[in-house]
């Protein structure tokens, strides 16, 4: 089919959609939305099911909730041990009458291990970063609450890379579990979490390892993801090269195709960080306590500053865990060896420990050294509240205004015409657009899809979603590309723009969502912004990543032609850059799809309220229901995008 | 969190405290720790605090354990957790309910405070509508409370859908011309009342008690016909014939509940739970003292401790 066919066809149904959501005022009801015939009870029978798991199912002898009630403890350990460490210390006695006897590690002590942690990994300079942030945590009185969310994130991040990476291996090796796990990795990043808390709650018990589980399910996803790309990035000459040296396939897994492809791998370690600091509020509202838990409360009585001091501290560490893993994954081997007595072979490690031992000596007689005082604290609260204030009152009725007219000539036109669009019709068009695009089998996956969001009886409410993700995705393509071109374009902007989307994406959206709706009221323009500002971050970052891995010599070939500047962006670098950005594209979708659950709490009425709606009734089935139809949106978008791609660049090579 | 480390010699003052521990905990049943569940607002912070420290006094362990307030019901059913000090009779009655039928939760009594919700208006609203707090002059100062999305409705902003509240049948009854407006959640509820008090502007919402905001911000709560369990099942009742709903909002004790197991395994201790109680007001200074003042959950429950001596000793005598 030809180009100009393909664009007649697709403004043909444009129109019919047009016309059919103009004149759905007078279909009959059942046209609309899926009559109540269509609907199965589905949220019954995942409930039935859940309460079978949970009381009576049984491997052998054990029975299935001891099973994961053993792998919670198996996990609480470890993640007690680091408590004591850097929280508790060694306490006798509980509560209020704790008494410490060991005191944890010391602010001084941490800090210091930073500064000689990123003095290791790169230099004086990530030093002095890491240390500084941490300096921030203890200076701004968050400490206490940074190092118990610090250590559940010390355990989650271990857990999701190691599981993330031996998923992608196995699924690089066999073509039968990638093709297994793809929808389970959209399910993992898509239903929401909210749907799932009651079950893992349920199955592993209440407390900080429940939380810690839900925050690996979430962030280990892009891990998985990223090692597969990667390892099927490897160039085929350094694998025959592994061959012809004999290398056994594990050693060429392990020394050859993993160190190849480690920038790559540890874009997804950034993820896993970044997602795992992400899910830190949903966490503290099950038991994981910490920073996340600052920043509601202090939300929850209009503490604006206070909540940005904490979001800004899950930031810092985000920051720092960070730097401190890139540069430890790109630090040279091979130096020389210093000689001499212990301490002088591992200065840093010594100095180190002198610190801790220092600390907790003397801190049993100048407290100071041992909890950073009181005294010494320091508040940007009034600040806050302050600027808060006088934007409210100066400039509202602006942003009113600009609210109340993107409101009428975007957002509700978008609305209306999502919403008056019969079933029929979208379930039609979403298996022709499969069977275009992919063939039958993506057809029969789009009738499906489809067809489970029209029995779930959440029509009205997935409509909802896809006018407020679709509007979402679209803007944030739109800003968030353009700055991935800037970013790649020079090391400083790189580094600036880097710098707001490890921001936007670590700074808990609540932080800036509270805010949001003083000046725009609760609804759905307030959910678009937060919407925006979060699924931006994959599309800068992929785009950047794509743009930066475009192999310097075809830029060089490039600029011998007499390319110009914008030639070589335009007819070189982004085409070849297309693969990281439609996974940059598929990524803000699921981000923006994730993004429901905070939706929801600014009154949107979308999948994202019924998963909460589900949650605040203990409805594990309606919540994993609304949560699956959720995941259907996502799961659609990303293979018909996956098939579109796949298609452009089968035409692109056949042109050549 | 509550740590002590003095310069004394460290080994020796543990020595005797492991005695003193061991003396204190020797008449309790068990020295397992009962686990309290902590929420995100200030109030249950507060009374569950109390309560974590009547239990200690009294020699028992315990620990408190943040937890969802609904997702908490699936913890008390297994012995997860022992003791949720606050299900407000306004939002967790359907989850109580549930729970406690279920035969594994037990209701143990009233906390002695009351929820009030209602809907609310800061006082400088009464200059724009001279009527208020009566419910028949809502209507007559609509175009006062309308923005540009509801004109020429009246706004009313309402709590989380999830909150319920029959507000939407509420407006039909009274023939009140408002439309609904949904918060997603609380925070964002009083944001938008933060931001409008700033600016003096109109405002109309649900505001319930305890809580800070009728302690920090000045108004009134509209005054509808008083409600009757009759007005919510009974159309005849009230002013509107055809209509259910042509009333106020109920008022209803905030609950205390816990593990069905905690009297078997701690009798004192769900003997103490049970005795527990504290008014709305009280509550409410200590709240104020906490959110608006700045004072920290500690102390204020350090000071009400010292003060409360002869009320709170008599919960835990044998």
């Amino acid at each position: 089919m030809t180009g100009a066919m393909r664009g007649l066809s697709a403004l043909a149904f444009l129109a019919l959609a047009l016309l059919l959501a103009r004149a759905s005022a007078d279909l009959p009801p059942g046209l609309l939305w899926p009559p109540e015939a269509l609907h199965l009870p589905m949220a019954g029978w995942i409930s039935a099911a859940m309460a079978w798991l949970t009381d009576s199912a049984h491997l052998g002898p054990v029975s299935f909730k001891d099973l994961t009630r053993g792998f919670a403890a198996l996990v609480e350990a470890p993640y007690q041990a680091l408590r004591v460490l850097l929280v508790e210390g060694i306490t006798e006695g509980r509560g209020r009458r704790a008494t410490v006897i060991v005191p944890p590690l010391s602010w001084l002590a941490v800090t210091v291990a930073a500064v000689a942690l990123g003095h290791y990994a790169r230099n004086l300079g990530l030093g002095l970063i890491a240390g500084a942030l941490m300096l921030y945590l203890a200076v701004f009185g968050q400490w206490e609450s940074a190092m118990v969310t610090l250590s559940s994130i010390a355990i989650a991040v271990p857990l999701g890379v190691a599981g993330g990476l031996a998923l992608g291996i196995a699924a690089w090796r066999w073509r039968g579990v990638e093709r297994a796990l793809a929808p389970l990795l959209d399910l993992m990043q898509t239903v929401p979490t909210f749907a799932y808390l009651v079950p893992v709650l349920v199955l592993f018990g209440f407390g900080p390892v429940a939380a810690l589980l839900a925050t690996v399910i979430y962030a280990m996803p892009p891990m998985v993801r990223v090692t597969l790309l990667a390892l099927r990035a490897v160039p085929s000459e350094i694998m025959d090269f592994a061959a012809m040296a004999g290398c056994t396939p594990g050693q060429r897994l392990r020394k050859v195709m993993l160190p190849v492809a480690l920038p790559d791998l540890m874009v997804g370690v950034n993820q896993v960080i970044m997602l795992s600091l992400n899910m830190v509020i949903i966490a503290s509202m099950i038991g994981a306590g910490g920073l996340g838990f600052d920043v509601l409360n202090a939300l929850r009585r209009l503490d604006i500053g206070g909540g940005i001091e904490a979001g800004i501290a899950i930031t810092a560490l985000a920051v720092v865990l960070d730097r401190l893993g890139q540069a430890l994954a790109a630090r040279p081997g091979g130096q020389l060896r210093a000689v001499g007595p212990w301490w002088r072979r591992h200065p840093r490690t010594a100095l180190v420990l002198a610190v801790i031992l220092a600390t907790t000596a003397l801190g049993y007689l100048i407290p100071a050294l041992q909890i950073y005082p009181k005294d010494w604290q320091l508040t940007t609260r009034t600040f806050w509240a302050d600027l808060m204030k006088a934007i409210n009152v100066n400039y509202f009725d602006q942003l009113e205004a600009l609210r109340a007219w993107l409101l009428e000539y975007l957002m509700i036109p978008v609305k209306r015409f999502f919403l008056a669009l019969p079933w029929p019709f979208v379930l039609g068009l979403a298996t022709l657009a499969g069977w275009r695009l992919g063939g039958l089998r993506l057809a029969a996956l789009a009738l499906a899809l489809t067809g489970f969001l029209a029995a779930t009886g959440l029509w009205e409410q997935a409509m909802t979603t896809l006018y407020l993700c679709g509007l979402g995705v679209v803007l944030a393509m739109l800003i968030g590309v353009p700055l991935g071109v800037l970013a790649a374009s020079s090391e400083a902007a790189g580094k600036a723009i880097g710098a707001v989307i490890d921001t936007l994406q670590t700074l808990p959206s609540f932080v800036y969502l509270i805010p949001v709706v003083m000046l725009f009221r609760v609804g759905d323009f307030s959910a678009l912004i937060a919407v925006v500002l979060y699924a931006l971050v994959p599309a800068v970052r992929y785009t950047a990543h794509g743009l930066r891995g475009v192999a310097p010599e075809l830029v060089e070939a490039a600029v011998v032609c007499g390319c110009t500047r914008g030639q070589i962006l335009r007819k070189v670098r982004l085409p070849l850059a297309v693969p990281m950005v439609l996974l940059g594209l598929n990524q803000t979708i699921l981000l923006a799809l994730s993004m429901l659950v905070i939706t929801a709490l600014v009154g949107t009425r979308d999948l994202g309220q019924e998963v909460y709606i589900a949650l605040t009734k203990a409805d594990i089935g309606r919540g994993i229901v609304a949560g699956l139809a959720v995941a259907a949106i996502a799961i659609l978008a990303d293979r018909l995008i996956g098939a579109a791609a796949q298609g452009a660049r089968a035409r692109l090579e056949g042109a050549a | 969190m509550k740590k002590v480390f003095g310069t004394s010699c460290v080994l020796g003052s543990a020595a005797a405290l492991a005695l003193l521990a061991g003396a204190a905990t020797a008449e309790v049943e068990s020295t397992d720790p009962i686990k309290l569940t902590l929420h995100d607002w200030t109030g249950q912070l507060i009374t569950t605090n109390i309560m974590a420290a009547v239990l200690e006094e009294a020699g028992y362990n315990v620990e408190l354990v943040q937890a969802d307030y609904l997702a908490q019901f699936a913890g008390l059913e297994t012995g997860d957790l022992d003791v949720a000090m606050e299900i407000w009779a306004t939002t967790g009655q359907e989850a109580m309910d549930a729970a406690v039928a279920t035969g594994k939760v037990v209701n143990l009594g009233e906390t002695g405070m009351v929820a009030k919700e209602e809907w609310w208006y800061p006082l400088y609203m009464k200059e724009k509508c001279p009527g208020l707090p009566d419910w028949k002059a809502l209507n007559d100062c609509a175009a006062a409370f309308a923005t540009p999305d509801t004109a020429p409705k009246g706004r009313y902003l309402g709590g989380p859908v999830t909150w319920g509240g029959f507000d939407e049948e509420r407006i039909d009854a009274l023939g009140l011309n408002f439309e609904v407006i949904h918060a997603g959640t609380d925070a964002a509820m009083f944001a938008e009342l933060e931001s409008a008090y700033q600016r003096q502007d109109p405002i109309l919402l649900w505001i319930y008690a305890p809580h800070w905001a009728p302690q920090k911000y000045q108004g009134e709560w509209v005054e509808f016909p008083a409600y009757e369990p009759a007005c919510y099942t009974d159309p005849a009742w009230g002013g509107n014939p055809d209509k259910t709903h042509d009333c106020g909002k109920p008022f209803g004790p905030i609950w205390k509940v816990g593990w069905a197991g905690l009297e078997g395994k701690w009798p004192g201790a769900a003997k103490a739970v049970k005795a527990f109680t504290i008014d709305n007001a009280t509550m409410g200074d200590m709240i104020t003292k906490v959110d608006l003042d700045g004072q920290s959950i500690d102390d204020v429950v350090d000071e009400w401790m010292d003060k409360n001596e002869p009320v709170w000793s008599a919960w835990i005598a044998p």
